[in-house]
């Protein structure tokens, strides 16, 4: 029910939002629990295990019953939104959960009355048996009936971003402590976030009807969040939780940025933005969440914490009944009572546990009184009151509870601190030291009135500016209440029945006496025995409650029993924000080379990734159906004219210094100070472990200067491991590497004509007999400066031109039609492929990293005359044995002519086992120079067993094959071509 | 007779603006690498200052000016901007052209920073990351070279094969913001 000139909401505008289909009045800064309860909605959800009837507990970001899902459209859906935290908008759409057919008649509150059989440990010790029956039946049942909201199961079109603040002073919550540490420090000049999960910053102050200064408590925050918006230096973050406390400075922090709007399908904005935010010192005044108290029955919707009530009354203009009860064992929720009767609301009576309780208005109190119980089920009807003479039952609708105040400690906590147990409060406070550079103020440390926030939110500041190297204005103090607090424990009312402590995942307090008594006595095992203080609201408001009924179970202190592990986010964080930009496109970095846009828009080349770079598998042609034709097509250009490749993507690093020979003599196993000025060697590198690491081609250009070439995907790590020998293993050598991949556009051009098609585009042509196989050097192509190797990937007559990028694109579209002109064109991936595996040339498909020299028979390329990387490591006796799984070439010989790679090698009449396996398959391709299959991989023995017919089976694909080991050089064995 | 016809990383994209935001492809001529040899900071430095009227830069530094501008690019190496370098150079640092290895764009306007701090984890605040201050780090998933060149103006270098990515993820950042206003 709506209370007239009482609220910070806007009454002039009008919004219409939808619950459960029907359509209702709220105005703005009305959040949907706000509204729900202006419009006398009480019963808003079904509780998680009994689906039994629940209401609104809170008004903060805490609440664990009024939980909804907001339907922005079809299949955006956000399950599990806090009705306390949802502002409403004009068209909201919002639905109960957990509920069939509807929330006011739900099949599946059955569980309710099975609730003697359902209690703490119920699934453990009922669905063990048998075992199968887990996964298959009991656990998708249970999952059915227990839950929370659900998502659409749509992707998720909305976008999301991640960003980074930085500032001096972060401080966390704008209450009245937050607030002043936030002035103080912005007066002194230093960069300030201040960050509260709120749209409307002030915290408390807006709640509450004190006076600040001389003015209503929400006018003074609004004065100073005013002023604070004016400064330069200051960064008001609202509607910002800030979700985790890192290393260094580091917080995590979702903002949700349009959640409060109605805004269209393709609107640009992030919906949410994960920021992280490093700060040189930080303020946390967090506040804290006010504990209910468990009594039979203590979760009918009506039954609200005195704060929320107080919230409602003050913020939003709502009373959230019409004859309003109290039960509290402290002075502090008497307010409640007071504000309700200024406002001219019904309050029946209050409660309060407290023999010595005094009243603070003209109300009727029960002092040293407990309610003991609660009837009404879809909406609260009466109290049962035990009084020392008996117990009496009052009608009511609202009952408004309080068992004391738990300060926000979660933060601290986020690099395993652990709170400090405070008497005077009954409650836990935060260790200082806990998070380094933060200081804790106000409520979240345990210091409740108005007046000592301030002093302590303006004390921390002036620390943390003086760690800054600032200067603190003086301030003064703006007059505030300076109320002490005094508060009674009282965690249980006893009684029969259930009483509830953790509402979102129905546990009592039965359930924790049951887990002590069966021996969970540890906090951390009653919390899984339990389930308390899981799921959305990590039990937020019945953790300290909980543990402390544990405590008497098992008749041990509070501080001894402690709290368990709070962990980030402090509340629920979509994925989607973790991950923001990283799908689609943003997902990895795209990179092309500069042959990409006519490989792709002109020849219609389908691209394959490599690492991040994108190239053409094949160049169709008309005609062509399969991806086979244009690859036999294209391995023919090369064996039988010229073919064209772009091979940009190898890693190419420049290597220059007096001690570049010394480099390469160590990280590759051969030698390279021995290589001429003008001539290119090819090279094998270990890892420290005897394995190879890569392989590759390097270049000398000068005395000292080489160009090594990576393999594509090991461009990075080889670029890494230089780095590693440069700064860590050799610092005192004088060599400088840097990479020139993106520098050279390098193309391969092979085949016979190779050196007719180079002749017609060099400026000055090769002469007969000149730039012999593996020479390199300099030319000119129509005037640029280029780089000539001639060395060959495919056993064919070949050259690699590389020109500077910018060019790449102009000389690839003319070696294609120069090419084409002599008979050949283009080829792909696919072709280089089988024109590597013609030739028994190795990619990382052989060397995948567990394979070594000796593996490959390129034991002898490792130098005898010096020392290199892995050295020593390959050479131990289990590296070279002669049983080894070694290089081999692998070809059809039965009926299926198919070979795959991936497949296994098995003796001929051995059963197909892994036990059984005498080797694999790592590539494979069609050789229309050959006319069959030719395949490469690794066999128990290698060579040994060339002419042997042996067993190929792939059990993926269900292909099995006979085949003949033999030597992996299936096409010009003795190297004619390459040197003709 | 056929030529080779030059193509920036860019060409194709024009200067784009969205909000307050604009990014552009900027040439500033020749690039080179320069990375002095042991003992040659010194030398290499007063050769630079010299010959192309800047010092060589300490780290997260640039020197020089628009035109002619040495950005510290990692351990132990400068990427000279503008200027063809000295031969004298080649005596005392491996140095190594790379005119077409970067994808240069500036990034200019009011909400700049804002823009940039969706995809840049550090601090830019004009405060800590002055004009003539410079950093190797992440741009979004890509690893680049920022440089401040004005109050509201960033130079930012990606490997040129990344030019797409680099254009989708600033306009990404800056549509994003310009939502937001």
């Amino acid at each position: 029910m709506r209370l007239s000139g009482k609220g910070l909401i806007d009454r002039s505008q009008n919004l219409s939002f939808q619950f459960d289909g029907h359509t209702y009045r709220a105005h703005p800064g009305d959040t949907l629990a706000s509204a729900l309860l202006a419009n006398d909605i009480h019963l808003v959800g079904r509780s998680f295990k009994y689906h039994r009837p629940r209401g609104i507990l809170t008004a903060g970001s805490e609440e664990p019953n009024a939980l909804v899902s907001v339907v922005r459209r079809r299949g955006a859906i956000d399950p599990n939104v806090r009705a306390t935290v949802q502002e409403v908008y004009d068209g909201l759409t919002a639905r109960s959960q957990n509920a069939w057919p509807s929330l006011s008649f739900d099949a599946m509150a059955i569980n309710d009355l099975a609730a003697p059989f359902l209690g703490a440990g119920f699934y453990y010790k009922t669905f063990m048996w048998p075992r199968a029956f887990w996964e298959k039946l009991y656990e998708p049942v249970i999952r059915r009936a227990a839950g929370l909201g659900a998502l659409s199961g749509e992707r998720d079109e909305d976008p999301y971003e991640k960003a980074y603040a930085f500032c001096d002073l972060l401080v966390i919550g704008s209450g009245p402590a937050g607030l002043m540490a936030a002035l103080t420090a912005a007066e002194a000049g230093a960069d300030v976030i201040l960050a509260d999960e709120d749209h409307v910053m002030g915290g408390r102050l807006n709640a509450e009807t004190h006076e600040v200064a001389g003015q209503a408590s929400a006018d003074w925050a609004a004065d100073t969040i005013a002023r604070l918006s004016k400064m330069d230096n200051v960064r008001l973050m609202p509607r910002t939780t800030v979700t985790g406390a890192y290393d260094q400075g580091t917080f995590g922090a979702l903002e949700r940025v349009t959640h409060h709007q109605n805004v269209p399908v393709d609107h640009a904005c992030a919906r949410e933005t994960f920021w992280r935010i490093v700060a040189k010192r930080s303020v946390l005044a967090a506040g804290s969440i006010e504990r209910p108290i468990a009594f039979q029955n203590n979760d009918r919707p009506g039954i609200m914490m005195a704060s929320a009530v107080r919230t409602y009354l003050n913020r939003y203009g709502v009373a959230p009944g019409g004859a309003i009860t109290l039960f509290a064992n402290n002075d502090d929720a008497h307010r409640t009572a007071v504000d309700l009767q200024d406002a001219g609301a019904d309050v029946v009576a209050v409660i309060d546990s407290r023999t010595d309780a005094k009243a603070q208005g003209d109300y009727r109190l029960i002092h040293g009184a407990q309610v003991c119980g609660a009837s009404g089920r879809k909406a609260l009807e009466a109290i049962t009151v035990r009084t020392p003479k008996g117990e009496m039952a009052i009608k009511t609708d609202c009952l408004a509870v309080s068992g004391g105040w738990n300060p926000s400690v979660h933060l601290t906590c986020h690099m395993n601190g652990r709170p400090t147990w405070n008497s005077a409060i009954a409650s836990f406070v935060p260790t200082p030291g806990a998070i380094p550079g933060m200081a804790t103020v106000g409520a979240c440390n345990g210091t409740f009135s108005t007046a000592a926030c301030f002093a302590e939110g303006y004390a921390a500041a002036k620390d943390a500016l003086k760690e800054l190297g600032l200067t603190a204005p003086d301030m003064v103090l703006p007059d505030a209440e300076d109320s002490a607090t005094r508060v009674s424990a009282l965690w249980a009312v006893e009684g029969k029945g259930r009483a509830w402590l953790d509402f979102q995942n129905d546990v009592t307090v039965k359930d924790v006496k049951q887990a002590a008594r069966e021996n969970f006595r540890s906090v951390e095992h009653m919390k899984r025995y339990t389930t308390q203080g899981m799921a959305t609201d990590q039990g937020k408001s019945s953790n300290v409650a909980a543990l402390a009924v544990l405590a008497d179970a098992t008749g041990r202190g509070i501080p001894e029993t402690g709290t368990t592990t709070f962990r980030p986010p402090y509340s629920p964080v979509a994925l989607a924000a973790l991950g923001a930009g990283a799908k689609g496109k943003g997902f990895a970095p795209e990179r092309k080379t500069t042959s990409h846009a006519a490989s792709t828009q002109d020849m219609d080349a389908p691209m394959i990734e490599a690492g991040l770079w994108y190239r053409p598998s094949y160049f169709p042609k008309s005609g062509e159906r399969t991806w086979r034709q244009s690859c036999d097509r294209e391995v023919g250009y090369v064996r039988e004219a010229v073919g064209v490749c772009d091979v940009s993507t190898l890693g190419k690093i420049d290597i220059q210094g007096p001690d570049a020979s010394k480099l390469l003599d160590f990280v590759y196993t051969n030698m390279f100070s021995t290589l001429k000025v003008g001539r290119v060697r090819y090279g094998l590198m270990l890892r420290e472990d005897g394995n190879i690491m890569d392989d590759g081609t390097t270049a000398r250009l000068g005395e000292t200067h080489y160009v090594m070439t990576t393999t594509t995907a090991a461009a990075g790590p080889v670029m890494r491991h230089l780095e590693f020998v440069t700064q860590a293993l050799h610092p005192e050598w004088d060599v400088r590497i840097m990479s020139v991949t993106e520098q050279w556009a390098q193309f391969a051009v092979a085949g016979p004509q190779s050196r007719a098609l180079l002749n017609d585009l060099l400026d000055a042509p090769l002469a007969e007999g000149a730039f012999p196989f593996i020479a390199c050097g300099p030319v000119q192509v129509h005037g640029i400066p280029a780089r000539l190797f001639r060395i060959s990937f495919s056993g064919e007559h070949a050259y690699e031109l590389a020109v500077p990028s910018r060019y790449g694109d102009s000389l690839f579209r003319l070696l294609v039609a120069r090419a084409e002109a002599l008979g050949g064109g283009a080829y792909g991936m696919e072709a280089l492929n089988v024109l590597r595996i013609e030739k028994g040339f190795i990619t990382h498909s052989e060397i995948d990293g567990r394979v070594t020299a000796f593996d490959l028979g390129m034991e002898r390329m490792i130098s005898a005359k010096k020392d290199c990387i892995g050295k020593t490591m390959a050479a131990r006796p289990g590296l070279v044995e002669r049983d080894r799984q070694r290089f081999v070439g692998i070809k059809p010989v039965g009926e299926v002519k198919q070979l795959t790679a991936g497949a296994h090698i098995f003796l001929d009449g051995a059963f197909a086992t892994a036990e059984n396996s005498k080797g694999y398959i790592t590539s494979v391709g069609y050789s229309p120079t050959l006319g069959h299959y030719v395949g490469l991989g690794f066999v128990e023995g290698g060579a040994s067993r060339e002419g042997e017919v042996m067993k190929m089976v792939d059990h993926l694909r269900g292909v099995e094959a006979q085949v003949e080991i033999c030597d992996p050089v299936f096409f010009d064995p003795d190297g004619e071509k390459v040197r003709g | 007779m056929a030529r080779l016809i030059a193509k920036s990383p860019l060409a194709g994209h024009g200067a784009k603006t969205v909000g307050s935001v604009t990014v552009e492809e900027v040439d500033l001529g020749a690039l080179t690498s320069v990375a002095p040899f042991k003992g040659q900071d010194k030398a290499c430095s007063d050769l630079m200052k010299a010959a192309h009227g800047m010092a060589l830069p300490a780290p997260n530094r640039a020197t020089g000016k628009e035109g002619a501008r040495a950005i510290w690019f990692g351990r132990g190496m400068a990427l000279l901007c503008g200027p063809e370098p000295d031969a004298k150079l080649a005596s005392y640092a491996a140095v190594t052209d790379q005119s077409d290895a970067w994808t240069v764009v500036s990034v200019s306007g009011a909400d700049t920073v804002e823009v940039l701090a969706r995809m840049i984890p550090i601090d830019l605040r004009a405060a800590t990351f002055k004009r003539g201050h410079t950093a190797r780090t992440m741009i979004q998933h890509m690893t680049g070279s920022i440089t401040r060149v004005g109050p509201d103006r960033f130079l930012i270098m990606v490997f040129r094969s990344m030019a797409d990515t680099l254009m989708h993820d600033l306009e990404t950042a800056m549509e994003s913001i310009a939502a937001r206003r």
